[in-house]
Parts: C-alpha cells; structure tokens; sequence
C-alpha cells in the first residue's frame, strides 16, 4: 500500500520542530507499524537524511518504551494495543498518517518522536516501592490474600508506564499511571504499611513534574494499551483524602 | 470542585422542589378548579424571610458557588500548562462523552443563565428589601405592604414566565445544565474516592437519572406557566 507520512521532525529540545512529509510506495499489511517505520528511516537514510528518532525496545507490548501519537491517539487507533503490536492492516492504501510525539509539560521532547519520560521514574522513586524489610522470598501462601484483591493488585501492576494515558488526557494528567502504582501497592498487605506515606509523596512529586489534574473524561483509561481502570484513580483519591485527614 | 459541586446539586434539588410547589398550584387552580392555592407563595415567603436561610445559608450558597467557579478556571490554567504545546492533527483520544470534555462550555452558559435569572429574581428581591427597601420601608407603605405580601410570589414568576423568549433561554440552558450535572455528579464521587467497584454502575446510573430529571423538572415549570397559568 501506499502511504503519505507527516511525522514531527524535531532537532532537539531547544529547536522548534515541525511536520514532515514523506511518501512510501511499499507497504506490506503485515508490517508492524514500528516495522513501516524502519523502512522509511532506510529511505531517509539512502536520500543521506537525518533518519526518524522513536522510542522502541521489546516490539511484543510489554516494555512500555514505544510512544507516538497516531492521528490523534497515542499507540495508534486500535484499541488495547501498543504501538509496536499495532499493524499496518489498520490502515488503507492512500491514507495520510499524522504521527506525533506525546506531548505534555512533564514529558519534553528529546529528538523527533522521543519523548523524556523520566518524570514517571522520578514519581516511583518517591514512594512507589515497598520498603519495609521484606527478607527472603516466603512461601507464596504465606500471607492469605482474598483473590480479588490479588486479581486487581495485578491487573494494576500490568501498567507497562508507557505514558499513553498522559498522551491522551487533554489535562495531560498522570493521574491513571501514578494510581495503578499506588493501587497495586495498596491492594496487597505488605504495601499497604506505607500507604499513607506513599499516596502523599507521589501525588505531590506528580504535581512537581508539571502534569495537569484529571477531570474525570476517561480518555486515559480508554487509550491505555493495558486497559487500567479507573477505578484505581478514586481509590488514589480516596487514599490521598484518608491520609490528608489522618497523616498516620 | 467535588465537595462543592455535591453541595450544589443539594441546593439545585431543594430548588427544584420548590419550584414544583408552583406547578401543583397552577394545575389546582387553572385544571382543577381551586380558588385558592398558595404552595409556593408560603414556601418562597419563608425562605425568603427565614433569618437562618437569608443570614446563614444564602451566603454559604453564595460563597460555595463563587468557590466552584474560581476553582474551574484555576483547574483550567493549571490543566493548559500542562500541555503548552497541542497536537497537530488535534487530540483523538477516546473519551466517555461530550460534556465531561466541554464542562466549562456547560458551565458558561450556566453562568450565563444565573446572569438573567439573577436579574429576574434575585437582585430586584434583594435590592428591595435590603437596599431600596430599607430607605424607603418607613415613609413607604406601600413598599413595606408589597414586602410583606405573603402571596406575591406566585403571580411574579407567572408574570417572568410569560415571554417566550425568556422561556427558551430557560429550556437551552437547562439541557445544558442536564450536560453538566451528568459529567459532574458522577465525577464528583470519582474524585472523592467513593467511586469503587459495586457502587460504579449505581452511581453512573444516578448520576443519568438525576442530570434528566432535575433539568427536566425546573423546564416543566417554565412551560407550564407559559402555556397553562
């Protein structure tokens, strides 16, 4: 098939960047779209260009590394999926494709589509562990837990930290992110002890980072490759209020 | 924005139920043929008139109100911050609905509407009683019998609710207070943590049924002065 690309070319931080136009005459359907990427950073590297700068790593949806805003939608337009697992049959022969990086004050552009997420590594390291001596590894049934509990406690923990949810917000809150994390934490005994504490860091190093304050649209939550609920946002809230009301 | 928006939507209930003692007197004495009833004149009078209602409530009500609109816009600008640089093909992100992207449209124009029916009702009430009122209460008889007339209410709102231009704005803002009240109801409970597991679907489906029936009561009582009082 064949595709007209406007992709956001972006020497570095301090340049302004702008929309690219590119043409690609050979497309296969079963390309991944990072694979239709390759190929056209080969026909820009062949002309002697600068070729496309994108975050990538594992290309099996699992390492939350690939980024990109695909016509308007982080990770592209087929819903539960990455950017790496989305494929080329999405799309038809002649379509124009928009692609961009994600963009919010607490993610600042690196080069082209790279993105500096260290914002989310900063807001982990604020609370988003578990630091009470855990020793060696016990007996997986040491400590009953109810499963629905260990059923949400993991389906937090499958947040890849990708930053879609920020992409997509129009707030560009991390509210979805940083909930999951403290949810996962939160749902199980041995995170639980440090709660209090841990709500209260990470929302404020959230807000020092920049990110907006969630308005409750629900974008994150419907964009998100891994499908986090929101549910995990009102118990954020919850928590922070709890320990806003008693610190301890 | 939470805890003063469900203040708010406790205010626009009791409202709502007050106003709807104005259409049971206008069935019972243009359907039924009463010749007297006087729901909505006794319970404006006394809220009114009640020193606690005018001298503690309604500057809470007020304060709550100016609180949830200056916390709209500082949420705004803190929220634009956020993304100082938009998207080129704009943002397609999938989102729940219209009005939980558009609250502050929704909000405007219910800030609008407050503007006339403020002008309407409130500030002519106000200035009489408290303003002009007080000048003139002494040397004016008539000013201070119109005041203390229990059963003007009734025909005063009749009178507003007579002029069909009047009456559209009020039907146009309500489906747009419908809107906002459907975002901010369910979000309000989202964001003060009660939101969880059982209580997501009932509170969503409150949140529906209270956004199409508070609206829809207060248009029912336009319409029904307009047509039938």
């Amino acid at each position: 098939m064949k595709l007209t690309l406007h992709v956001w070319r972006q020497k570095d931080a301090q340049t302004q960047g702008e929309m690219v136009d590119y043409t690609l005459d050979s497309v296969s359907e079963d390309m991944s779209f990072l694979e239709m990427m390759d190929v056209l950073n080969q026909q820009i590297i062949e002309a002697g260009d600068e070729p496309i700068a994108f975050d990538h790593d594992c290309r099996e949806g699992i390492c939350g590394m690939c980024s990109m805003v695909i016509n308007g939608q982080p990770h592209g337009p087929q819903q539960g999926t990455t950017t790496c697992q989305l494929h080329m049959r999405s799309f038809k022969d002649g379509d124009s494709i928009y692609i961009e990086p994600f963009r919010a004050k607490g993610f600042p552009v690196v080069r082209d589509l790279m993105v500096d997420r260290s914002a989310f590594d900063r807001i982990i390291q604020s609370g988003g562990f578990v630091s009470v001596g855990t020793g060696a590894a016990p007996d997986g049934n040491a400590i009953p837990i109810r499963k629905e509990e260990a059923d949400e406690a993991f389906n937090a923990a499958t947040c890849i930290g990708c930053g879609a949810c920020v992409a997509s917000c129009k707030n560009a809150s991390a509210m979805l992110f940083v909930s999951a994390k403290i949810a996962q934490l939160d749902r199980l005994p041995q995170g639980k002890v440090e709660s209090k504490e841990r709500v209260r860091s990470m929302v404020v190093q959230m807000d020092e980072e920049g990110f907006g304050n969630c308005t409750n649209t629900g974008a994150c939550s419907a964009e998100c490759p891994k499908g986090i609920s929101l549910e995990n946002i009102a118990r954020m809230n919850r928590l922070y209020l709890q320990s806003s009301v008693s610190p301890t | 924005m939470a805890f003063s928006g469900l203040f708010l939507i406790l205010f626009l209930t009791q409202h709502m139920t007050i106003n709807l003692l104005s259409v049971v007197d206008s069935l019972r004495l243009n359907i039924f043929g009463a010749e007297e009833s006087n729901l909505f004149n006794q319970a404006a009078y006394f809220m009114g008139n009640n020193p606690v209602v005018q001298f503690a409530l309604q500057p809470v009500l007020i304060a709550g109100f100016m609180l949830h609109m200056l916390m709209a816009f500082v949420l705004q600008a803190k929220n634009a911050a956020a993304r100082p640089d938009g998207y080129q093909y704009g943002n397609k992100a999938r989102a729940y609905n219209w009005a939980s992207m558009n609250m502050l449209i929704t909000g405007g124009v219910v800030i609008g509407f407050l503007g006339l029916h403020f002008y309407d009702f409130w500030i002519p009430e106000i200035t009489a009683k408290y303003v002009t009122g007080k000048a003139h209460i002494g040397d004016s008889p008539a000013t201070e019998a119109i005041l203390a007339d229990v059963n003007r209410f009734y025909p005063e709102l009749v009178h507003r609710m007579k002029y069909p231009w009047r009456v559209a704005i009020y039907c146009v803002s309500f489906v747009l207070l419908g809107l906002h009240l459907n975002h901010g109801f369910q979000s309000s409970f989202q964001t003060t943590g009660v939101s969880q597991g059982k209580y997501v679907a009932g509170i969503k489906k409150a949140s529906i049924a209270f956004a199409v029936i508070v609206p829809l009561m207060f248009i029912v009582v336009a319409l029904v002065h307009f047509f039938i009082s």
